[in-house]
């Protein structure tokens, strides 16, 4: 039989793909037993030892400096910065999206800024957004919102012009204006594709959450992964970025739940 | 004064004429089946009754005035496909053309208006033999009833002119034959002029009072966007013999032959 007719069973398919994360393990076990053999207060490899005891005292012991709980608070914070940052992206992408997929005269006024924008780097502008907006948080959420509510945009005026031109004239022929064109035709379609554009999203917003929190902030996931490297603290950082991905496994899989609960009528078929 | 008046229309596309000084006349109430080749301007002429196209020249009359340039809903359509709304169910679909018309602002009907609404939407599923997939989404249907749908949506906003764009093309030979005695039954009953584009020669010649056949009189070998079609036959359904049948389909078939030479 020719390779691309052999399909896995499901229990073939789920020890596939869990092998290459097994084998990461044990290279990354193997080679940090090794040096810690050597060296037993090696910091560049820390054992599972080193580092549960690093996360119970990041996230189950209160600073004593402080009194807070450090990964606790580190991730509301950047929950927070992340959440607003990406929410007001996807309302403006909705937005200037429909606007510019269904109105021409807005699409040639419009489209060509939109295009424009989403070609800056948003790194590049990060300095002045410090100097517009200061060091606080909103200058953090605005650097997430630069850098990705263009490419939504430009993504949702896509999915509108997606959109069969047969139904386009179809709700026109039942009395449509434009207004109720957008309201009862485009807005519900392109709901669930706004959906997946922010699945898309949420990992150049991740990108530029971490980067706002390394260079100026007091707390967040990203400004303590980039504190503690000055102590070479891998015990701390390796946790922290697991956890980062946990946390961003768990906002894609809520966002596909959503997807499929609210529009059945989506994706028929697929996931 | 007729219905709807063309008077020598062309429509061309830059160097490409796609039809040629057409002249028709049409009454309310008639049925009227488009035939011909592919490319010969039948999807053409119904865009520009539907208002998505303008002609080039000559005037397209309704009741004496100009055709609207743009779809509204004197005009309803059914296309071959997509033309029902995947984002509502089969009542949802049927309600939409009501509560457009009822509420300019929202577009959607709520409580004892949205009830009244209801009634004459499931009369109008009963009608084309909907009622009991009316809470189901528009993929879990066949393509048969999806085209139900469709013919359903339209009439009940009572179009002044329907137009259908060869409704029935994706479908089985058997289900067409159903289509047709739906299709037939809600023009009796509701006395809208009709006018379908179709494919299929024989679906023409049975259906409708009035058979228009698109067809090329005139062709350049040398340069085959030089001349468009017009309308070479215009037929009383019924009154025709089976010799002028037989020679409108051979002229087309050479057409066809023709175009995709």
């Amino acid at each position: 039989m020719r390779l691309i007719n052999r399909h896995p069973s499901r229990l073939v398919a789920l020890t596939l793909g869990l092998i290459p994360f097994a084998l990461l393990v044990l290279i990354y076990g193997i080679a940090s037993q090794a040096r810690l053999a050597e060296n037993p207060s090696d910091k560049l490899l820390p054992g599972i030892t080193q580092m549960t005891a690093a996360v119970e005292r990041m996230a189950f012991e209160e600073d004593r400096r402080s009194g807070d709980y450090l990964m606790l608070k580190d991730t509301v914070a950047s929950m927070k910065r992340l959440g607003m940052g990406v929410g007001i992206a996807a309302t403006l992408a909705l937005v200037i999206g429909i606007l510019n997929g269904t109105l021409p005269l807005f699409r040639a006024n419009m489209t060509p800024l939109v295009s424009a924008a989403s070609m800056v780097p948003p790194l590049a502008i990060l300095p002045i957004l410090f100097i517009v907006f200061g060091l606080g948080e909103l200058s953090k959420v605005m650097l997430i919102v630069i850098g990705t509510a263009p490419v939504m945009m430009r993504d949702m005026a896509q999915r509108v012009r997606e959109l069969p031109q047969e139904q386009l004239i179809k709700i026109q022929t039942l009395g449509a204006n434009s207004w109720q064109v957008i309201n009862r035709m485009v807005l519900p379609q392109v709901m669930p594709r706004l959906i997946d554009s922010v699945r898309l999203g949420l990992g150049p917003a991740w990108l530029f959450l971490i980067a706002a929190e390394a260079i100026a902030s007091t707390e967040g996931l990203g400004y303590r992964i980039f504190l503690v490297r000055r102590y070479l603290a891998m015990d701390v950082i390796l946790p922290y970025v697991l956890w980062i991905t946990i946390l961003a496994i768990i906002i894609d899989q809520c966002l596909r739940l959503i997807n499929r609960r609210l529009f059945p009528w989506y994706n028929v078929g697929g996931n | 004064m007729s219905f709807i008046s063309v008077q020598h229309l062309w429509k061309g596309y830059g160097g490409l004429v796609v039809l040629e000084n057409l002249n028709l006349d049409v009454m309310q109430g008639e049925f009227c089946t488009l035939v011909g080749a592919s490319g010969c301007g039948k999807s053409t002429f119904l865009k520009m009754l539907l208002g998505q196209e303008q002609a080039t020249r000559g005037s397209l009359t309704l009741e004496g005035e100009p055709f609207p340039g743009e779809p509204d809903r004197n005009r309803g359509i059914v296309f071959q496909r997509y033309s029902v709304f995947p984002h509502l169910t089969v009542r949802q679909n049927v309600l939409l053309g009501l509560e457009l018309e009822q509420k300019p602002l929202l577009g959607k009907l709520f409580g004892k208006a949205r009830q009244e609404a209801f009634k004459k939407v499931d009369s109008m599923l009963e009608a084309v033999g909907l009622s009991g997939a009316s809470h189901k989404w528009p993929h879990e249907l066949s393509g048969g009833m999806q085209q139900r749908l469709a013919i359903a949506q339209s009439f009940m906003m009572r179009p002044r002119v329907l137009l259908l764009d060869e409704p029935f093309g994706a479908l089985d030979p058997g289900i067409r034959n159903d289509m047709h005695q739906l299709l037939l039954k809600l023009w009796k009953e509701t006395g809208t002029t009709i006018f379908m584009v179709t494919h299929d020669l024989h679906e023409g010649f049975r259906l409708g009072t009035r058979l228009l056949v698109f067809d090329k009189v005139r062709r350049d070998p040398h340069d085959p966007e030089a001349y468009g079609a017009t309308i070479t036959y215009d037929l009383q359904i019924g009154k025709t013999d089976t010799d002028t049948l037989s020679d409108i389909e051979a002229n087309v078939l050479k057409t066809a032959r023709n175009q995709a030479a």
